[in-house]
């Protein structure tokens, strides 16, 4: 029989997985790191910021394309109800958060009448229309949800390393490498 | 049938073994947690950040729900700046080609934090404005009417506005403050000898207005410039000044008037800097003699009160530049982009009736007015 269901995560979604964990992590870091500066730090930051922002947009579409494609391998027979749950929340929550930080950041500037720069001379056209009511919210929007973004990497994070400190229950290594 | 071999038993965790390893979990989410907060300035109440600043200036003028925290008085105007050309050689940005039309709506202001002060307890007027280039690029520049700032950096920004915080008995600021900071601040001197002849205008029309921040310019081979830019009006002011009218709101008045009869001009001109002219202090002024590009003509055509008018909701941000212009190495402009967004966020949540996170704020001020 060949059909033996993958117990780990494909090549591709394995590098997608890392490599935007490590930029979006630095994503938050940068953002609460700029709005709490007021030296060139800030302006650079901010140019970093932007751009980074969009380019894990286009990375997030790719990597929840591959996610649909090839699926996802199961989580252990034994894993309680509870667990289970939580473990399919939080991913949702992570995917959702994904794609919203981005999408908000964009749309913010757009509703603040500001040129959304992406670098140098190139633009992106304002994805909604100039109002600083919706500014206003979006902005809010935007330093909340990171802060839940933080919090449920956070407990991510410590649930990853449960299953491979604790339960060692091969959860770990389906992210961490291939095949044995 | 599955080839995979059978994983090997895991070893049992002894119950002080788990109780490490959870530790361990902890410790590493603690250390991260902590670096976040580290990183947002949460664990280091000492640290100068935009928050700080926009605070003070509502502790000093009261907070004053949806109005700048700075400049809160002013109107908004609306006109089109008329390009010569003669920038174009220095600069690439399509503001300065050769005819060209921008449209532009700018902001007159006084400064300070009280929308409702007299317009005669200032002696400064500012211009601020956003030119919208036809390629979706924007420039935006806030000028005011000294030749220079009083500060270099904003650090010492932040010990002026601490010093010149208003006492509860007088409600003024306290001379004595004042002048230790004066003392301590010694590149505060050509402001101090500025302010000293210095008068309040009776119009905005007749000022000049400077960019005080240098820049740089940028040309199509990648030339850079150092630069400084103003804008010298057309109108003159009368000789030896003019009694100020007694409505505390005459600026606005005397605008919407010269108004009613036409366009109003101002030639923007740009200071080159000669080489080693310095370009990280707005306290000092580039000596006389250098070159002056008269870029174009300003025509401001009307005016609307700023609670409804084009440019309340604008943030005269100085670091939204078009490209074939550059920011300089000046500390104040990396300061003011933050500072300005940090008001901007609170106005604009003011308006929305949302609250700003991490507002520390005292409770709002009443409009005397109502
Ligand atoms: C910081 C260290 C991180 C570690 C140690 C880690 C570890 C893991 C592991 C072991 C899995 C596999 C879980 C399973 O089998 O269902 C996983 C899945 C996942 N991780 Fe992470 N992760 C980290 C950071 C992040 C970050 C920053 C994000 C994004 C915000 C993220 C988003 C996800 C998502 C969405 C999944 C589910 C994958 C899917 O079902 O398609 N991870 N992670
Ligand atoms: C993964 C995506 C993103 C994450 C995790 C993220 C995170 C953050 C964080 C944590 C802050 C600080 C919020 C605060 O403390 O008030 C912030 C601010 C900001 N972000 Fe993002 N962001 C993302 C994408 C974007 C994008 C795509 C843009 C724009 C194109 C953007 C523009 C901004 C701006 C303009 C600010 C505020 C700057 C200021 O007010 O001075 N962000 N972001
Ligand atoms: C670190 C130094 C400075 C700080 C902290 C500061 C702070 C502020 C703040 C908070 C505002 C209100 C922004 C808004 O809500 O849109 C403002 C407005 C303004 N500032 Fe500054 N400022 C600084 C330096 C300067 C300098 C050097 C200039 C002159 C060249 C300047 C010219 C202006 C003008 C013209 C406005 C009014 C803009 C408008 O009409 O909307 N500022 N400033």
């Amino acid at each position: 029989m060949s059909t033996t269901p993958a117990t780990n995560f494909s090549l591709p979604a394995r590098v997608l997985h890392w490599t935007m964990a490590v930029l979006i992590l630095a994503m938050l870091f940068i953002g609460v790191g700029m709005v709490a500066s007021i030296s060139e730090r800030h302006e650079w930051l901010v140019q970093i910021h932007k751009p980074l922002g969009i380019a894990l947009l286009v990375l997030v579409v790719l990597r929840l394309f591959i996610r649909l494609k090839r699926g996802a391998p199961p989580l252990p027979a034994d894993l309680p109800g509870i667990q289970r749950r939580l473990a399919h929340l939080s991913h949702l929550a992570l995917y959702l958060l994904m794609f919203l930080m981005p999408l908000i950041g964009w749309s913010m500037l757009s509703a603040g009448g500001y040129p959304v720069i992406l670098y140098g001379p190139v633009l992106l056209p304002p994805i909604v229309p100039e109002n600083p009511l919706l500014f206003a919210i979006l902005r809010q929007a935007h330093t909340y949800l990171a802060f839940l973004l933080f919090l449920t990497i956070l407990g991510h994070l410590g649930a990853a390393l449960y299953h491979g400190l604790i339960r060692r229950d091969g959860v770990f290594s389906s992210m961490a490498r291939g095949k044995p | 049938m599955s080839d995979q071999p059978t994983p090997p038993p895991k070893p049992i965790l002894s119950p002080f073994q788990t109780a490490s390893r959870l530790g361990v979990i902890l410790v590493v989410i603690a250390l991260l947690g902590g670096a976040f907060a580290y990183t947002g300035g949460w664990l280091d109440p000492q640290r100068l950040t935009p928050t700080r600043i926009v605070d003070s200036f509502e502790q000093a003028s009261g907070r004053h729900p949806g109005f700048r925290r700075n400049h809160a008085k002013g109107v908004c105007v609306v006109g089109l700046f008329v390009s010569t050309g003669a920038a174009a050689k220095f600069s690439s940005a399509e503001v300065f080609a050769p005819g060209r039309r921008t449209p532009v709506v700018g902001r007159f202001a006084i400064p300070g934090g009280n929308p409702y002060a007299p317009d005669g307890g200032v002696p400064i007027r500012s211009l601020a404005l956003r030119f919208n280039q036809l390629n979706g690029q924007q420039w935006r520049t806030g000028m005011n009417s000294m030749p220079v700032f009083p500060v270099a950096t904003p650090q010492a920004f932040y010990e002026q506005l601490q010093a010149s915080q208003p006492v509860a008995a007088t409600g003024k600021p306290d001379p004595e403050r004042m002048k230790a900071f004066f003392a301590a601040h010694p590149e505060t001197a050509p402001f101090l000898q500025w302010v000293k002849s210095a008068k309040p205008s009776a119009s905005f029309a007749t000022e000049a207005y400077n960019g005080l921040n240098a820049f740089f310019l940028v040309n199509d081979a990648g030339q850079r410039q150092a630069v400084r830019w103003g804008l010298v009006p057309e109108e003159t002011a009368q000789p030896g000044g003019q009694p100020l009218p007694a409505d505390p709101d005459f600026l606005a008045q005397d605008l919407a008037q010269r108004l009613a009869h036409g366009p109003l001009r101002w030639h923007l001109t740009l200071i080159l800097a000669n080489p080693g002219d310095p370009t990280n202090d707005a306290t000092k002024q580039w000596p006389a003699g250098r070159t002056v590009v008269d870029a174009g003509t300003l025509l401001l055509q009307s005016t609307e009160p700023q609670d409804s008018g084009p440019c309340r909701d604008i943030n005269y941000d100085p670091l939204v530049l078009p490209t074939g212009i550059l920011p300089s190495d000046d500390p104040l402009l990396a300061a003011r982009s933050a500072v300005y967004a940090t008001s901007y966020e609170r106005r604009t949540s003011e308006e929305a009736g949302v609250s700003a996170a991490g507002h520390t704020a005292p409770p709002a001020a009443k409009d005397p007015r109502s």
